[in-house]
């Protein structure tokens, strides 16, 4: 690695702090795809480690975070032989103490899925960007986010970038939240592949001449393997191998580590995303659209339309997933009388999540776990508005 | 810095357990030199053990870990089964990730820490059993063997999936019975030492671990070569006398059999390989 002093990086971008990257930066607008802003986020955050294995939607963001090695941006790059390998891969950089970034889509993550829980209880804040696309067979390449229920309980947090901008942000935001000490757990950060990975819409960046500071993994809850500091005996204590009640009672105390780590992250991605959940529309209304993704673009269009009619409605986005953001649903949906949770899957894993988290709190609200579409298919506003119209106006406002 | 983290606290010597004391004050780290012959002399960088009673792997690991030319600047990624019962009490920095992963770790780690620490040697040793770096993790062996990653493997070959109960590997010999052969192995022992070969590997070894300085030599080489030139692979036999129904004094005569058998000694050597060994020569250190 090259020298680098404290005002700059190894490839010369002078190191700000991530509130000036994130809020005060000057920012100007570009024109970019979902692929290119990966590129552009990747470029500020003074990446160690990067292995990429291409699957479509997401091969154009792994071929130009391979460009940014090429240029000197990313320490070290290179392509693995399928998504396990490259899982294990990248636990390998995070292990010896990189900040690193990698990407898949679909049938990527769940072959790579063993890996997941590991990264998790390695504690190793590994940045994944999972553009979603479907898992069925037959073969499909389209954006469905089925997918996201099987990372649900793997221990990582799990961010739902909506657009292009929000893609940008959350990865450079994702580094900085997973990498807290008291945090520093794997970050997963979801977009709808095609529809946020290959559209192109306006982006405001700040200049590509700053970049976040590097990661310093001797803050880390754990040691990084790079014999530089003790403990010597990492495992010197073999619990891992007895069946005993300390053994479990180690194993649960861990698992239950994780899940409070990862609880842990809220404060911090409160600030750095401003707000786990962004409420729109009428925020008086009786009818809530909850949405992730690209479903709360669609929600915000048929809320217009919804209020054309002259029905009120708000749009609930949810962008964090892992911490579930309870409270602040709760709150964003506290009197309401309808929910509706449109997604992009057929077994609505959005909304069991939110029927769990609102169960016993809002017994007068009704869930309608609507629309969902699957497969890839579009979903129309108008496929919203039917939904509303049918289940809340019974006949006219 | 990397040998300082294995001093005590001056605080809290007192209430340390001997044998972190001896590995402060009689270990030989930082001895170019250092090899089997320490054995006699020096704390070991294993203190006891949690395998059967005579097993083989046991001793192999003890051999190895005199063998390492640099241990305070070793890392040793591992994998599950019998040899992953080890780790937890040997005093370096090893990895247990998942099951037959260990060589796609090890590749990160590898390439982190030559990217981290350009001006320092950090050698990335993979210690797994059969199942693991030919079964189930053979992409991920072979594969970083394509890549010309800078990675020693060792495989601890007791030919069975020991630590699950005895059932057949890749590694069996033909005809064996074994649990999930009931009726014996129907395809030959895979041929890893080849494969090695034949996979960009610049240095391949396959031997028993009954004669202890032949199993440090041919460490040292591997670990030399892989540090310098490219990737190295050693197969040693260490078998499940549980699992072919030998006393737990018999495995020395076993490995001996052996030595004329299956794992008579196999050893290539590139070219490349070969000049970096002829200078470690010189320089005093094979």
């Amino acid at each position: 690695m090259k020298t680098q002093n404290e005002e700059t990086n190894w490839s010369g971008q002078k190191i700000v702090s991530a509130d000036y990257m994130l809020f005060e930066a000057p920012r100007t607008k570009h024109f970019m795809t979902g692929s290119e802003v990966v590129k552009e986020a990747i470029k500020r955050c003074t990446v160690d480690a990067s292995v990429s294995y291409p699957i479509t939607p997401q091969s154009e963001a792994a071929h130009l975070i391979g460009e940014l090695w090429a240029e000197g941006y990313v320490g070290t790059y290179f392509r693995g032989e399928n998504e396990f390998g490259v899982m294990s891969e990248v636990a390998g950089c995070a292990m010896a103490g990189a900040r690193v970034v990698t990407t898949t889509s679909g049938p990527g993550t769940l072959r790579a899925m063993e890996n997941f829980p590991m990264w998790s209880g390695t504690r190793i804040p590994v940045q994944l960007i999972l553009m979603a696309r479907g898992i069925n067979s037959p073969l499909t390449i389209q954006p469905d986010n089925l997918e996201v229920t099987f990372m649900l309980e793997t221990g990582c947090m799990i961010w739902y970038a909506e657009n292009v901008q929000e893609l940008f942000d959350m990865t450079i935001a994702g580094f900085i939240v997973a990498e807290q000490p008291d945090v520093h757990v794997p970050i997963v950060t979801v977009c709808d592949g095609f529809f946020v990975s290959h559209n192109r819409e306006s982006v405001m960046l700040p200049a590509d001449d700053i970049a976040l500071p590097r990661y310093d993994s001797y803050k880390a809850p754990l040691p990084p393997i790079d014999a530089e500091m003790p403990p010597g005996r990492f495992l010197r204590d073999p619990f891992v191998m007895k069946s005993n009640y300390i053994s479990y009672a180690t194993h649960a105390s861990w698992q239950w580590e994780i899940r409070s780590a990862v609880a842990r992250s809220v404060p911090y991605a409160k600030h750095y995303l401003q707000g786990l959940v962004h409420t729109t529309g009428d925020l008086d209304a009786n009818i809530a659209l909850v949405t992730c993704g690209t479903a709360s673009m669609q929600a915000k269009e048929a809320q217009r339309e919804l209020g054309k009619m002259g029905i009120k409605s708000k749009v609930v986005k949810i962008r964090s997933i892992r911490p579930f953001p309870d409270a602040e649903l709760l709150a964003a949906v506290e009197g309401v009388e309808h929910v509706f949770v449109p997604e992009f899957n057929v077994v609505g894993w959005l909304e069991k999540e939110v029927r769990t988290s609102l169960y016993n709190k809002c017994t007068s609200t009704n869930i309608i776990g609507r629309p969902r579409v699957a497969g890839g298919m579009t979903m129309p506003a108008e496929a919203i508005i039917k939904e509303v119209l049918e289940n809340v106006n019974k006949g006219g406002n | 810095m990397s040998l300082d983290i294995y001093k005590i606290n001056k605080e809290f010597r007192d209430i340390m357990p001997q044998d972190i004391l001896d590995l402060e004050d009689n270990a030989s780290w930082g001895d170019p030199n250092r090899g089997i012959h320490d054995l006699q002399e020096k704390k070991e960088l294993i203190e006891e053990h949690s395998l059967c009673a005579g097993c083989p792997e046991a001793a192999a690991l003890r051999y190895i870990l005199a063998a390492f030319p640099k241990p305070e600047d070793t890392i040793v990624v591992n994998s599950t089964g019998c040899t992953s019962l080890m780790f937890p009490h040997i005093a370096l920095h090893t990895v247990h990730s998942l099951f037959g992963n260990q060589n796609a770790v090890a590749t990160g780690i590898k390439r982190v820490l030559d990217w981290r620490f350009p001006d320092k040697v950090k050698d990335v040793v993979v210690l797994a059993g059969d199942g693991a770096t030919i079964d189930i993790g053979l992409d991920y062996t072979l594969q970083s063997f394509f890549r010309q990653e800078n990675i020693t493997t060792i495989c601890f070959d007791n030919e069975v999936y020991a630590n699950t109960g005895g059932q057949e590997s890749g590694s069996t010999p033909l005809g064996q019975v074994f649990k999930m052969a009931p009726k014996g192995k129907v395809f030959e022992k895979v041929p890893m030492w080849e494969l090695a070969v034949t996979s960009g590997c610049h240095y391949s070894a396959k031997l028993t671990v009954s004669a202890p300085k032949k199993v440090a030599k041919v460490i040292k080489e591997a670990i030399y070569i892989a540090r310098h030139v490219g990737p190295t692979y050693v197969q040693l036999y260490t078998p499940c006398i549980l699992e072919i129904g030998l006393d737990a004094h018999e495995g020395l005569g076993e490995m001996k059999e052996q030595d004329k058998d299956r794992f008579a000694d196999f050893r290539f050597v590139s070219e490349d390989g070969q000049a970096l060994l002829d200078q470690k020569k010189e320089e005093g250190l094979l």
